[in-house]
């Protein structure tokens, strides 16, 4: 931090804006490992992909889309290949070609999805799109919305919840604030950090089409003092905008995580089963407040995004622009391939990132971050006996009691587990993190919500 | 191209803070280390004698009982030559070398390791080994003896109201007065607490509680605060004994009312009480009411507060109707 050249200081120009920082009760502080990618440009060289590729029919929260293509079909760039009726958003081809197979393929959410592949032809001939480029002023409310649910945007921070659905909440609900979530949290992401250097406006610009949704919104930028360059390549574009603010949050894990970015910002706890509209807030992901001002603004549909590429065994760490499809097999070639044997593959970060068993899944919507890393940085410690520390008590950062949960899962008490709200783990793993006597507490908070939730669709069968 | 195979799979989080139970204990451990070295020097050769013994008979009867019924061995995680050097810690230089044998085997085979092992213990095993040795032994417990004269120790003084005869503020707090021979030089276990605070290993609001209270109680009740907490063992008590994770409550507000709770017990043995120091008999009193405080003081989960159940946005504004 001794070379940054700004300070909070510089925060203070800006009335609204608060030289306080904001932050959430509990939490850890692991080691960042964001040096390793934080200064280096985002790069194109995978945007090129030769492999085939393949797209998920589902890459959001909710139902899954039905492919619109059959094998053999050509499809240009930004044609729908899979749209859904009920909750969720289309899926776009982000090459032109042809379509060797709809299957179910491997998917970094764990399980096999049907998915369209195709091959691509280089060309990139362009689907005539649908909306011209306009300025948000121009449009309504609804036709809006129509753009977004159209660019088939999804919050691309992990979650996936369809965008113009969040956008919409129902009618007896105010929103006050929507907050644009910079804080990135996890170590080794930097994506988020290089798109608000390198396109602060599209930032701005999606935040501003949001606000237009809600007359009486405010709009918070939510930043991470880790990233003061960040705050200050923001700065110009907000500059007389009394609709926009510039937070600085402490920097801490999970400071990104949705009801704790809430919680520090605004005071407000979202309701255990609710959502953040439930008080008044909206939360956005950096990239899809960039996704949002290119549906909008130039009615191009979501085809790409920045993914993370590091560990300790990837030859060219840093932040690449991907077409949404890629294997990542190909992302890692394209990057200059491995410098040794990898052992574990993470898609996302190293606190909450799922392993994959091989490189032939596509990157999707939600995939911030690829990490590969070798036998060394990947041996789950030994549990041993809880020692009652309370570590895990003082850093869950729902308040829960995630020793008890473990007692509980462990003897099968699911009922009690349901009754310590055990439910309301958001798996962010700071307990197992902390963990003196390397428990496994956030894996078998895991468990227990599977079970809670097969016993609660029991009572529903019942009744 | 390699196929890279062999990928293995896992549940996050894949990173680990670098602390361990055993790390953690090293780290108690080596806060001790200054006051051994100043109790040798004070006390002699033989306090040296009695925490080498008192550490190595505490591991190995966990060694024994882990052997003998096939259990993992434990003695890695440093936790018995904790227990070793607290108890050792709590007996006068003039105790034979038996002693501290026959209360570590109290405190490992019987506290610890019948209940279950480390973290299952419901009081501190030294001090429950103290207390046993004190019941048992109460005059060795009790002889104080230094440059081979037996003196009362300032407590005792006081209690038989010899006030004139008691060591000045200074003398106690540097430690160079009669008493068991870990508990006396106040500065080191100060300066060994701090330690353990700033390394995040315990929790200030057990000492400080405990302290404050002592410190507050004693002038309510005619007493002289800052002599008391200088005296006797609550220092070490508060810093080193009530801190045990497995005997101590997990959650932070529970911490405060159990380290309050141990000054008021301490105090009131003292003021009101037939021995003339409560610090133990306190902690061990608050070690089984634990339970109960962790039960009490569990924190509310995020958004299950009555106020979140039903507050959508309009209502925050409304002025929080319910």
């Amino acid at each position: 931090m001794t070379d940054m050249p700004f300070s909070l200081n510089f925060l203070k120009k800006h009335p609204g804006s608060a030289v306080k920082k904001y932050s959430f009760r509990g939490g850890i502080h692991p080691d960042e490992h964001k040096e390793i990618t934080e200064d280096l440009p985002i790069s194109d060289k995978v945007m090129d992909p030769d492999g085939p590729m393949v797209f998920p029919m589902q890459q959001h929260v909710g139902a899954p889309c039905s492919p619109l293509v059959k094998k053999g079909d050509k499809v240009l760039r930004d044609q729908i290949i899979g749209d859904t009726e009920g909750l969720g958003a289309p899926i776009y081809s982000s090459v032109s070609g042809t379509v060797t197979a709809v299957k179910p393929m491997p998917t970094p959410s764990g399980r096999k999805v049907m998915s369209v592949v195709v091959e691509n032809d280089h060309a990139y001939t362009e689907i005539e799109r649908p909306y011209p480029p306009v300025s948000y002023k121009e449009l309504t409310k609804g036709q809006i919305l129509d753009r977004i649910r159209y660019a088939g945007i999804v919050g691309m921070g992990g979650a996936g919840f369809p965008t113009h659905v969040k956008l919409k909440p129902p009618k007896d609900i105010s929103i006050d604030y929507i907050l644009i979530n910079g804080s990135e949290c996890e170590p080794y992401l930097t994506s988020d950090y290089r798109v608000m250097i390198e396109d602060p406006w599209r930032v701005v610009n999606g935040l501003r089409i949001a606000l237009s949704l809600f007359d009486s919104a405010q709009g918070l930028l939510c930043i991470e003092d880790n990233k003061m360059k960040a705050a200050a390549s923001l700065m110009p574009y907000i500059e007389g905008d009394d609709r926009i603010r510039i937070l600085i949050l402490k920097t801490k894990f999970p400071q990104g995580g949705e009801k704790q970015l809430i919680e520090a910002v605004t005071g407000r706890q979202v309701p255990s089963g609710g959502l953040p509209a439930d008080v008044g807030c909206i939360v956005l992901n950096i990239d899809t407040s960039v996704a949002i001002s290119r549906a909008v603004t130039q009615g191009r549909p979501l085809e790409r995004r920045i993914v993370t590429l590091a560990g300790d065994c990837v030859r060219n760490p840093g932040n690449y622009r991907v077409r949404i499809g890629t294997p990542i097999r190909e992302l890692v070639d394209k990057s200059g391939g491995l410098t040794k044997e990898p052992a574990m593959l993470i898609c996302g970060g190293p606190m909450m990132g799922m392993t994959m068993d091989s490189l032939d899944v596509p990157v999707i919507k939600t995939t911030s971050c690829i990490l590969i890393q070798s036998r060394r940085n990947t041996l789950m410690p030994k549990e041993s006996a809880c020692i009652r520390c309370g570590k895990c008590v003082e850093v869950c950062p729902m308040f829960l009691q995630p020793y008890k949960l473990n007692e509980l899962v462990e003897r099968r008490d699911f009922e009690e587990f349901i009754r310590l709200h055990g439910t309301d783990c958001i798996e962010c793993g700071c307990c197992s993190y902390i963990c003196p006597a390397k428990r496994h507490l956030t894996q078998s908070c895991r468990v227990g919500k599977q079970k809670a939730a097969e016993l609660r669709r029991k009572g529903g069968t019942r009744q | 191209m390699s196929d890279y195979t062999g990928l293995y799979g896992s549940s996050s989080p894949h990173d680990h803070a670098a602390h361990t139970t055993s790390s953690i204990m090293r780290d108690v451990a080596f806060a001790l280390m200054p006051i051994l070295i100043f109790a040798t020097l004070y006390f002699g050769w033989k306090a040296l004698l009695l925490t080498v013994i008192s550490v190595a008979s505490s591991v190995f009867w966990e060694w024994l009982f882990e052997k003998l019924l096939k259990k993992p061995i434990t003695i890695t995680d440093f936790s018995a030559v904790v227990t070793g050097m607290l108890l050792a810690f709590n007996l006068p230089v003039s105790a034979p070398w038996w002693l501290p044998v026959i209360g570590t085997a109290f405190a490992i085979l019987l506290v610890k390791q019948l209940f279950g092992g480390i973290g299952k213990n419901f009081m501190n095993p030294a001090l429950a080994a103290r207390c046993f040795l004190l019941v048992s032994f109460p005059t060795i417990m009790m002889t104080f003896p230094v440059d081979g004269m037996t003196a009362a120790t300032p407590l005792a003084y006081l209690k038989t109201g010899a006030l004139d005869q008691a060591p000045g503020y200074v003398s106690c707090f540097l430690g160079v007065i009669n008493g068991s021979f870990g508990e006396t030089s106040k500065i080191l276990i100060l300066l060994g607490g701090m330690y353990l605070i700033v390394r995040k290993v315990i929790d200030w609001r057990i000492p400080v509680g405990f302290l404050g209270t002592v410190f507050i109680l004693s002038y309510l009740f005619g007493g002289d605060g800052l002599y008391q907490i200088l005296t006797g063992g609550v220092m070490l008590g508060a810093f080193f004994m009530a801190t045990d994770y497995s005997t101590s409550p997990m959650n932070q507000a529970g911490r405060l009312i159990y380290g309050i709770g141990c000054g008021l017990m301490t105090v009131i043995i003292r003021f009101f009480g037939s021995y003339p120091e409560g610090a133990s008999f306190s902690i061990l009193f608050m070690n089984v009411v634990t339970p109960l405080i962790d039960r009490y003081t569990v924190r509310r989960v995020y958004g299950t507060g009555k106020q979140h159940l039903f507050k959508s946005a309009k209502n925050a504004k409304e002025g929080e109707k319910p």
